[in-house]
């Protein structure tokens, strides 16, 4: 369990993060969003001891990280932002030595590497030099240093960063098999890595938590939630037909040709309503689909308010 | 402190894992032939010991120290491991340490490496190999100091060029502290016990001793206290700079 409370961090006059609380439990894959700035790895390196905090604590199982940071430490594999290694080392040199930190020694050593290597796929670099790597077998080498000690917390600063679809794929699913009995928080840009394999998202804008949820109920809270697209074959006025339906918050013309967003006024479905009304009117639909609410959009909404006011 | 072990062993398979390891032992002892033979006369003195070898030591260790100190923490920086070593479950006086004495072991290495003029000068003449003995531990204290400086140059900055210019300009002024040149420049108002003091503090003073042979304990302890104050201002600089 992680337990950040109050947690407040200063650069000079810049406060990166105002009084930050919250929870992290095992078994939960927490999504740290933000727009750039925002303080996401700031809070990484709070939490992981890189950086003190200049008011509140952070404890991990218990162990307060400034208090107890090597007892902390040693409970949390963290893989930093760009995943920086020693580019000069072999990838086997290279997670020989983490192992050895990590407190292996022996056969364990080889066992421990042997297996990161094979979880991640290093196979095919494990004599080369790191600084040779492309950027996805160095995000790969950062991941394999990260899980070395099968770590009860896994922090990972955009670990699908540069990968490309397949690679992003294999690491998602690796973060999902490792998450059964740990604690993973990772942050990322990427939204739909959100859904892909957090069970709780947390959005943070100037260093202040401005959303709190698992991902369905992030996108509940979206305008395009129980909203209907509808495309046609050929233009069509369907406000008139809407006007006076009860439920209905509105049409939106979309970009694409012939296309609308029917939004639903308040968290009811609306997909009976409009389907009944499109029927007895004979629209001329070639596509009907109800949204689940965009992340993207939440996001938005909740992050613009302080870019927007200054 | 058993992760003091591992990272002084990481550090230096690093410096022969890429060529300046070598660079640094081949340059450091074609230097010091150079300086040894042509421009001290070893020959032309006629005397069987190493002072022309010592003397030009601390002029020597002036370029070459900073040269290995400048990366010591300014490329963990520049590169981003810093963050990942200081969130290992290590202590950060272990990091320290264990990369200032990877260093410190490469210059003794390449120190040994002048072996050499050693077996020649007994081969020519009968020196006292104590003297001998002493003066090489001596120099060897001399690189640590000046390594220490280094590595606390090289937590100031992300840039290693300006470590080396930093590690250089401080090293300078504690080399020359003792040399008549720099007291003899001090007002003549001064009050001898300063003018001791200051001349106490530089790297000449401790040497020239050591290389002579007169084995004092508090030229050694001038500086392991040295390097050991140069190395807590490391820690605390890192400790402070971390963030940016």
């Amino acid at each position: 369990m992680i337990e950040i409370s109050h947690l407040t961090k200063k650069f000079d006059q810049f406060t990166a993060l105002d009084d930050l609380s919250f929870n992290v439990a095992e078994g939960e894959v927490l999504g740290f969003l933000g727009p750039n700035g925002a303080g996401k790895s700031t809070t990484m390196k709070v939490i992981t001891g890189f950086l003190s905090p200049s008011a509140g604590s952070v404890t991990v199982d218990g162990f307060d990280i400034t208090q107890n940071s090597i007892e902390a430490k040693a409970l949390i594999g963290y893989l930093p932002e760009g995943a920086p290694s020693y580019g000069d080392m072999t990838t086997l040199e290279f997670l020989n030595f983490i192992a050895e930190i990590r407190g292996y020694r022996g056969e364990e050593i080889l066992a421990r590497v042997q297996h990161v290597i094979k979880e991640v796929e290093l196979e095919s670099v494990e004599q080369q030099t790191i600084e040779t790597l492309s950027k996805g077998f160095k995000r790969r080498v950062g991941l394999a240093q990260a899980i070395m000690h099968d770590p009860k917390v896994l922090i990972l600063d955009e670990p699908t960063d540069g990968l490309d679809p397949n690679q992003k794929h294999h690491v998602r699913e690796l973060i999902k098999n490792l998450a059964k009995d740990k604690i993973v928080v990772i942050s990322t840009h990427i939204l739909e890595e959100v859904t892909a394999v957090c069970t709780r998202a947390i959005i943070i804008d100037e260093g202040i938590i401005v959303a709190d949820g698992t991902p369905a109920e992030l996108e509940e809270k979206s305008m395009y939630h129980h909203a209907i697209s509808v495309r046609l074959t050929q233009d069509y006025d369907l406000a008139s037909d809407l006007q006076g339906v009860s439920g209905i918050g509105g049409v939106v013309k979309e970009n694409e040709e012939n296309s609308f967003t029917i939004l639903a006024s308040n968290n009811d479905s609306i997909f009976a309503k409009v389907s009944e009304i499109a029927q007895k009117k004979q629209w001329p639909v070639t596509e009907f689909h109800v949204n689940r609410g965009q992340l993207e959009d939440v996001f938005r909404s909740v992050t613009s308010q302080s870019q927007g006011g200054e | 402190m058993k992760n003091l072990g591992i990272i002084f062993r990481r550090e230096l398979v690093g410096y022969f894992a890429t060529p300046l390891a070598y660079v640094f032992i081949v340059i450091f002892l074609i230097t010091n032939g150079i300086f040894t033979f042509d421009i001290g006369g070893f020959y032309l003195r006629g005397q069987a010991d190493l002072l022309p070898f010592f003397s030009f030591h601390p002029w020597l260790y002036l370029f070459m120290v900073p040269a290995i100190a400048m990366t010591l923490w300014a490329d963990e920086r520049k590169t981003g491991t810093i963050e990942l070593l200081l969130t290992l479950p290590i202590k950060l006086s272990e990091a320290v340490l264990g990369k200032f004495l990877a260093a410190w072991v490469l210059t003794g290495i390449a120190l040994t490496l002048t072996f050499p003029i050693w077996l020649t000068v007994n081969y020519l003449g009968d020196p006292d190999n104590g003297v001998i003995l002493a003066a090489y531990i001596g120099s060897w204290f001399m690189a640590g100091g000046l390594l220490a400086i280094g590595s606390c140059m090289s937590a100031c900055t992300k840039n290693s060029v300006i470590a080396f210019i930093l590690t250089v300009s401080i090293c300078f002024t504690f080399v020359i502290m003792g040399s008549p040149i720099l007291l003899n420049a001090l007002p003549a108002w001064l009050p001898q016990f300063i003018v001791d003091a200051f001349a106490a503090l530089g790297f000449l003073t401790h040497f020239d001793s050591i290389s002579k042979g007169v084995l004092d304990i508090r030229d050694f302890l001038y500086f392991t206290v040295f390097i050991a104050a140069w190395l807590l201002a490391s820690a605390i600089v890192i400790e402070i700079k971390k963030a940016n």
